[in-house]
């Protein structure tokens, strides 16, 4: 059941279009997503859910279910042998709700049966009596002392405040507004699943799961089974997308608590609509902001409140709320900052990472602010970003001075560079119009808007969290194996791995041998944070493997260690004519090492949000050119242009695909994706009312990547899987302002936002 | 689910597939995945809104979640593990690898198999057709662009290979 993968190719080192390892399986259909996986006497596992936002559980009557042929086990919140709730940064989330239930979805009970349908019908058999409550659904509201309490923790996950400089300073030039964002699913393709397959005796359970964390899930697993940490071994399940939904827990604790009660193997999966109900969202925000400039365009000052709806329970919102206020000054200089932020609990679903985190929604609200601090000065997009661009050196809102290489003018420069497209052609097919096929649009009806946005984004975790990777790197005739429990979701370290190693050691067989619990953390595979993390830490084991290698020639040889060095395949002498090639220096040893790789440690704010707390930052622009209807208010986006600071480039292909990838997902957010809610409710959960971008609404892209090595990184990559989609999402919203000269305060902008 | 099992033969791939133990209302996806042994199409919508689990079925590229498997009786179906007959790759497939178009490769196995239909009805499709043609077919990865550029490989080699 693993995914043990193979490489040989022809000298794919670090900077080469190198092919992924796990294309060939994956294009046949023979990849095993975590949902292809099977074991001989499985169960299927399913999970009943709450209807109702808010309501107190009276009573769970099981005697129905029990009677229905084919079902092996129901459990509830009774039946959680050790801790009863889970979470990633507060451990606030019921594995099964007991006496309250806080959102629309929230598991009640989970069952284990013959086949699905069984399943479905023991779920629909169980009976519980709720008292509904009224649900609290406005974030506003929920903050207010009188509300209340969702939760015995309070209603307010985390406030935090970045005062800095002159708190009374009024620029000649002000502009404000207040600006929203709705809930953003992440909508991976791969649905949850996972396969819990019991020791026998009941002392442990063997998992397969699709995650972006192993260690967290088996430590958070653990704790609920109060079983000790190696007794919950996880082997990473073929994972189809993450984009941050799968950092928290979802069946995890259920799958394994069912496959300990039948002794038989579980599997569970979720469909759809599910999936939708069981992992958490991006936040919905509502920021009012207030910029302070002289006439000229100078930023003074920043002035904002931001409040982010976490939903029923806390995952990652703290976290989420930082990035939040944090960002808000977006890659400008700006000395004076007053900012409070709010994270808060709601009966709304829960809501955590997605790609992005926290950064999307202040990049939206400052850069809607610097086209109206634009047109305020009478100066252009473009102009008012040059003014105030961010530089290498630059002392943030919190005080941490930005050491990365800052490439902000050169991101928009060379944005600004690329060739505009031609304009809508007189002839056009139905499907290059907006409205596509259905030529409801009429020519006299469209036009064409241009916009902007620019964006900075930390890497990695903040405020004083050591998120460590850690990589074994072992060398045998030629041939290196290679082990790390970094999470491939689709973003590509199976290729870059042995890439780095190839680089390093000269060998060109890479072996990845299986990804699970049997090595040190990772870490998760979000926050851009895997190609310097992982990817350092595979650096470095395969530089002690090498250091031993050269140890290993020289002695055999008669050489000083330190005049070797590794020459396309060959270990060569650099003062001398001595040249072997690494199959033969290799032949017959076997060198085994590991390295953890630690980034610069980081500090949690104070109280006035002043603190190092961010390891490192990217940046990006994006220009935007969309046609819109007008009267119909539809909106085609034709072009984006962006240039992107990724340090330098480790693989073209890779990289491209992550920038095209994540400007879909950021064109989603601008225009058609949301989470539509009701009082709590979902009105949306399915791909048919939750729309998607498809191969008809993407835009032509045109990228150009920065490549201005970043010194603290271990490869001189910055991440590049974030910054493709945050800017691009203003910039999409600017450029339809620009069309039709509405306000448009909130996104995903909808028809009814444009022509009503 | 004894008392509901049918017992009906599907051909799939060219092989005359028996169903066993099956209850009526599974679909043709469920069938292919959990009684056949063939995992390659994927369930990702069960709504016919994805096309992860694109199939082949009597000339038409079909969502098999939309299909009851026990009205599948009479059909000639393919599915992506039927494209070639041993480990081989065909042109699409390779250019996938080759121009970046699989990244975690859930919707993989279904565009491959529409952009084979596609082909094989229309061996060199314009810009928008191609568009047209995966626009049922969601990617949540790569934002489309090497997949385009998939296609456009694999109409090069295809007309190569038939000169």
């Amino acid at each position: 059941m693993s995914n043990a993968t193979k490489t040989s190719i022809h000298r794919d080192v670090l900077g080469a279009s190198a092919l992924r390892p796990d294309g060939a399986a994956k294009v046949s259909g023979k990849f095993e997503f975590s949902s292809d996986l099977h074991a001989e006497h499985m169960l299927w596992g399913a999970t009943l859910r709450s209807p109702h936002p808010f309501a107190r559980i009276i009573s769970i009557d099981l005697s129905a279910a029990y009677k229905i042929d084919g079902v092996e086990a129901i459990i509830t919140a009774q039946d959680v042998p050790g801790k009863k709730t889970y979470g990633l940064i507060s451990s606030d989330q019921p594995v099964f709700a007991s006496e309250i239930v806080r959102y629309v979805g929230e598991p009640v009970a989970a069952v284990a049966a013959d086949h699905p349908e069984t399943c479905r019908r023991a779920l629909a058999a169980i009976k519980v009596n709720y008292e509904v409550l009224t649900p609290i659904t406005d974030a506003e509201l929920a903050m207010l002392p009188s509300t209340t309490q969702i939760h015995p923790d309070g209603n307010l996950f985390r406030h935090q405040r970045i005062i800095t400089g002159d708190q009374n300073l009024q620029g000649e030039i002000i502009v404000e507004a207040t600006y929203e964002m709705g809930m953003q699913d992440q909508a991976f393709l791969g649905l949850e699943a996972a396969l819990a397959i019991p020791d026998s005796g009941g002392a442990g359970v063997e998992m397969f799961v699709a995650t972006q964390w192993l260690h967290e899930d088996q430590k958070q697993i653990a704790a609920c089974l109060d079983l000790p940490l190696e007794k919950i071994r996880i082997t990473l399940g073929g994972v189809g997308g993450a984009f941050g939904a799968r950092e928290d827990i979802s069946l995890q604790v259920h799958c394994a608590l069912l496959a300990l009660r039948t002794s038989r193997p579980i599997k569970m999966q979720y469909g759809r609509e599910e999936s939708f109900y069981g992992h958490v969202h991006r936040h919905p925000a509502k920021i009012w902001i207030r910029h302070h400039a002289t006439r000229t365009g100078v930023i003074q000052r920043i002035e904002s409140r931001m409040v982010f709806d976490g939903g029923a329970y806390a995952s990652t919102s703290a976290a989420v709320l930082i990035n939040g206020v944090t960002h808000i000054q977006g890659p400008y200089k700006c000395l004076n900052a007053t900012v409070d932020g709010y994270a808060v609990r709601t009966n709304n679903p829960p809501c955590g990472a997605m790609r992005g985190f926290g950064v999307v929604q202040a990049c939206y609200a400052h850069e809607s602010q610097m086209d109206k601090l634009a047109v305020a000065c009478g100066l252009s997009p473009v102009e008012i970003r040059l003014i105030n661009a961010m530089v290498t050196g630059d002392k943030l809102i919190t005080g941490q001075v930005v050491e990365s290489v800052a490439p902000v003018e050169r991101c928009i420069r060379e944005t600004d560079a690329i060739e505009m497209p031609a304009p809508l052609a007189r002839n056009a097919n139905a499907l290059e119009i907006v409205g596509g096929s259905g030529l409801t649009s009429l020519p006299h009806n469209i036009v064409r808007g241009v916009g902007w946005g620019v964006s900075i984004k930390n890497l990695m975790y903040s405020e004083s969290f050591d998120d460590f990777a850690t990589a074994r790197c072992q060398l045998q005739n030629g041939v290196v194996n290679l082990k790390f429990a970094t999470v491939e979701v689709g973003q590509g370290f199976v290729v870059l791995a042995p890439q780095i190693a190839r680089s390093v050691l000269g060998v060109d067989e890479v072996i990845i041998d299986p990804v699970d619990t049997r090595i040190g953390s990772a870490g998760s595979t979000s926050a851009s944070r895997q190609t310097w993390m992982s990817g350092g830490a595979v650096d470095g084991a395969c530089r002690l493997v090498r250091q031993r290698l050269f140890e290993h020639v020289g002695t055999k040889h008669n050489i000083d260690p330190l005049r070797l060095v590794i020459e396309d395949t060959d270990v060569v002498d650099m003062l001398g004519d001595f040249r072997i090639s690494v199959i033969e220096a290799s032949t017959g040893v076997f060198i085994d090492e590991t390295f953890e790789h630690h980034h610069r440690p980081t500090e949690e704010l104070d109280e006035n949000g002043q603190g190092n707390c961010h390891v490192a930052f990217a940046f990006v622009a994006h220009r935007a050119v969309v046609d819109v209807d007008v009267e119909l208010g539809l909106v085609k986006v034709i072009q984006i242009a962006t240039a992107q600071d990724v340090g330098r480039v480790l693989n073209p292909i890779a990289a491209l695909g992550q920038i095209e990838g994540g400007i879909a997902q950021g064109l989603g957010l601008a225009v058609m994706e949301e989470i539509v809610l009701d009082n709590g409710k979902m009105r949306n959960p399915s791909f048919t009312d939750y729309l998607l971008p498809t191969a008809l609404d993407a835009p032509q892209v045109i990228a150009v990547m920065i490549e201005e090595p970043e010194p603290q990184a271990p490869l001189g990559a910055k991440g590049i899987g974030e910054p493709p989609c945050i800017s691009v999402t203003p910039a999409i919203a600017a450029a339809i302002r620009n069309a039709t000269g509405r306000d448009l305060p909130r996104v995903p902008i909808r028809p009814q936002d444009i022509c009503l | 689910m004894s008392a509901n099992s049918e017992v009906y033969d599907l051909n799939v791939n060219g092989q005359k597939r028996q169903v066993r133990d099956a209850w009526v209302g599974e679909s043709l996806l469920y069938v292919l995945r959990e009684r056949l042994g063939l995992p390659g199409s994927k369930g990702a919508c069960e709504q016919g809104e994805c096309g992860s689990c694109t199939v082949i079925m009597d000339g038409q590229a079909v969502c098999s979640c939309l299909v009851m498997a026990a009205t599948a009786i009479d059909s000639k179906i393919t599915t992506v593990e039927g494209l070639t007959q041993d480990d081989s790759l065909t042109a699409v497939q390779d250019a996938f690898i080759t121009e970046g178009g699989v990244q975690c490769g859930f919707c993989t196995p279904g565009l491959i198999v529409a952009i084979e239909h596609l082909l094989d009805n229309n061996p060199d499709p314009s810009q928008l057709e191609v568009k047209e043609a995966i626009s049922g077919n969601i990617c949540r990865c790569t934002g489309y662009g090497r997949i385009f550029e998939a296609v456009n490989t694999a109409v090069t080699t295809r007309r190569a290979t038939n000169l």
